[in-house]
């Protein structure tokens, strides 16, 4: 595995440890002589337990960050829907909670977790203004949806509500995030796929399936069928009632036609129905599509730019929220770790995943030239590509789906969300389920 | 010291008591109470009590649907699982001579059941697929030209998994009623020139009644309660009534998830009670 071969240039260790410092004084506990040692007596006792889903929380990243901050991390996978059921029913059992932009804002309306002073991030100037602005060099990243963006501020350390626009507040610290598409097979279907409307396509009758999350399944349907201009969606991220129908009833026809072969749940899943050939186009994350790929079986992740007000990415963003319950030191580890996180190594860690870092500058450090260049730049790969755990993956010469990291954040058209209408669309998810 | 037969009789159900409150009572009272509040979309509830997440699950034809298939799927494991768990089970007790032996192989029904039931419903996955075991081979044979697609992420699989799953549901209390059957009945029946086809119709189907009742009752509350399979089987091809509350807690609609989730327990009660009044299995059991 092509470790990273760049040292930082402050020892790990040493730079945690004045951080650790430095916070401990912030919070006013006045001895300061030979506080660190004090300190680090202190933080053994105590234990993080972050909570969320798998692809976002990974234990060898918590095993990571517990070896160079001294206490401990525990790491608990949910999915999406009982994490966020978890954090608001059980706020006390979570200390770190890994939210998406829509979980952030029921989050913070139900008031389990407190804002995080962006005074305390280190790394927050470093962040890449698509959260911080809304932007990505000059053009505005899309608001259809919840937006990492739209979703990050608060006004107060204990408003209940999003603030629209800059503050000094924060819901949660994005982590990493990604860009949504189809993944398909290249040997079974004819051309190259650039258009979300392929996977309604007759031609693949029985051989296509979808994402089965009613939340985000319903966002790629709706890209197909504004694709195919059956539809135009006023706001995909928040449809009407009518949108929700008509795009429900779309699905009902082409599923009684025998159209979808299955659809999916979890990431597994994907790769087992595409790798087995049941199906040769579905919608798909970036690292399913890896996955089928190293089983040596042909796999491309279509690169669905945006182009005349249709098609672009569905994107998804996961953030670190700090639960109300935690203070005093407790606190102040949580954001020793989080403040771990924007370091570079988790940056470098889940960009080996096809994921990317919102401090890419940092964990540029942590990766060789190679991983930089195939993973950000969307050169070719000047020498063979590993996954994070040194899984060869790709031979060098490679060059990933979708090009560079730039173009395919600008192609994002829509954002993960939690719609006004969920409930009825829920019901409606279900019609299609049992037609 | 002596006590009256009151508190004898309160002592003798105690330990049943100490389990249904905590665990049934109080847990359903809980959800009754959430299932007529209201919600206001964001995961907060607040009291104002109303019976209109009711009338609203009653007057969606999505919730017919969603019975239909549950109940659908109750009923073919039901007939599958008990004709199996029947067979099975008489093979033991009447075609395996030695009582060592049958007590052997009733251990080796086991066996399959000491792994998870998702390892074993997956692993149906590689067997039925289109390019699964089956298409391969009847392929190879030359006896189809194309994958049989009904055999994965269809109702058959569902329920070859369900089956596969309960079978020993019926096997178990089956067994147990069989092998209380005083063989000589069956010999004096034989020597009274009984047919085969008699002695089962007269014999062995009404004294084995009371197994197949408990059986039945697994099976139909552990398949009206599940989602897990029929999500995973029928590749999501259909939807169960579990699944479809499970996803309203998804966006945070307790209340409405949790009538649905009365609706549920009130109908398994109602097929359970309907299931004891065919079979009186307290009377069964006694004899």
């Amino acid at each position: 595995m092509t470790k990273s071969t760049k040292t930082p240039k402050l020892s790990r260790r040493g730079f945690i440890k004045a951080g650790a410092a430095a916070a401990g004084a912030a919070a006013g506990s006045g001895a300061i002589t030979g506080f660190p040692t004090i300190w680090a007596q202190e933080i053994k006792d105590i234990e993080l337990r972050h909570v969320g889903v798998s692809y976002s929380v990974v234990k060898a990243i918590g095993d990571q960050a517990a070896k160079d901050l001294g206490f401990k991390v525990t790491m608990q996978n949910l999915d999406t829907s009982a994490s966020i059921n978890r954090f608001i029913t059980q706020p006390n059992t979570v200390d770190i909670c890994d939210l998406e932009g829509w979980q952030a804002k029921l989050a913070a309306k139900r008031g389990v977790i407190q804002g995080i002073e962006a005074k305390r991030i280190k790394q927050f100037d470093n962040f890449l203004p698509i959260f911080t602005k809304g932007e990505l060099d000059g053009s505005q990243i899309a608001n259809q949806g919840i937006s990492p963006y739209a979703a990050l501020y608060l006004e107060k350390k204990d408003s209940t509500e999003l603030h629209d626009g800059v503050a000094d507040w924060l819901t949660n610290v994005p982590q990493v995030y990604n860009a949504d598409s189809i993944g398909y097979r290249p040997d079974l279907v004819d051309h190259p796929v650039t258009e979300w409307k392929d996977l309604i396509d007759p031609k693949y009758k029985g051989k296509a399936a979808i994402l089965d999350v009613p939340a985000i399944g319903i966002m790629d349907a709706a890209l197909c069928m504004e694709s195919a201009g059956l539809i135009d969606y006023g706001d995909k991220g928040n449809m009407t009632r009518e949108e929700i129908d008509k795009t429900i009833d779309i699905l009902i026809d082409l599923k009684k036609s025998g159209h979808f072969r299955a659809t999916w749940t979890t990431f597994d899943q994907s790769v087992q129905l595409m790798a087995a050939g049941e199906v040769i186009i579905q919608s798909m994350w970036s690292p399913a599509v890896a996955a089928v790929r190293t089983k040596e079986i042909p796999c491309i992740y279509a690169p669905v730019n945006k182009k005349n007000g249709k098609e672009g990415y569905r994107g998804w963003c996961n953030g670190m929220g700090l639960m109300n319950h935690l203070e005093g030191k407790k606190l102040d580890a949580a954001y020793e770790y989080i403040n771990w996180y924007l370091e570079g190594w988790q940056g470098a860690f889940v960009s080996r995943y096809g994921y990317y870092s919102p401090v890419p500058s940092t964990a540029k450090n942590y990766m060789s030239d190679t991983e930089w260049a195939y993973w950000y730049e969307g050169k070719p790969a000047p020498e063979a590509i590993s996954d994070p755990y040194g899984v060869p993956m790709e031979p060098a010469g490679t060059v990933r789906d979708g090009g560079s990291f730039v173009e395919r954040v600008t192609n994002i058209s829509c954002w993960n969300t939690l719609m006004d209408e969920a409930a009825y669309m829920n019901k409606r998810w279900n019609d299609f389920k049992v037609a | 010291m002596k006590l009256n037969r009151n508190a004898v009789g309160w002592l003798n159900v105690s330990p049943l008591l100490a389990v249904m409150v905590p665990f049934f009572i109080v847990p359903i009272i809980v959800v009754f109470i959430a299932s007529i509040m209201q919600t206001d979309g964001f995961g907060g509830m607040f009291w104002d009590p109303s019976l209109e997440n009711y009338s609203y699950i009653f007057k969606s034809d999505l919730t017919y649907r969603l019975y239909f298939e549950t109940v659908k799927f109750a009923v073919l494991t039901l007939v599958f699982s008990a004709f199996i768990g029947f067979w099975v089970a008489h093979f033991l007790v009447f075609h395996v001579r030695s009582k060592l032996l049958a007590m052997g192989l009733f251990l080796v029904c086991t066996v399959p059941f000491w792994t998870s039931n998702i390892i074993r419903m997956i692993s149906w996955i590689p067997l039925l697929g289109k390019e699964g075991l089956i298409n391969r081979a009847l392929i190879a044979m030359g006896a189809i030209q194309e994958p049989l697609e009904f055999l994965l992420y269809s109702d058959f699989a569902v329920v070859v998994a369900y089956v596969h799953q309960l079978t020993i549901f019926m096997i178990v209390p089956i067994f147990n009623s069989m092998a209380r059957i005083d063989k000589r009945v069956v010999e004096a029946a034989v020597d009274a020139g009984a047919s085969k086809f008699d002695i089962m119709r007269y014999i062995i189907v009404p004294m084995s009644k009371s197994g197949i009742a408990l059986g039945a009752i697994f099976v139909v509350s552990i398949v009206m309660g599940d989602f897990f399979v029929v999500k995973v089987m029928s590749g999501g091809g259909t939807a169960s009534v579990v699944g479809a509350f499970y996803e309203d807690i998804g966006v945070l609609q307790y209340p409405s998830a949790a009538a649905s989730a009365i609706i549920l327990t009130i109908l398994v009660m109602l097929m359970v009670a309907a299931i004891l009044r065919i079979v009186d299995i307290r009377k069964e059991i006694t004899q």
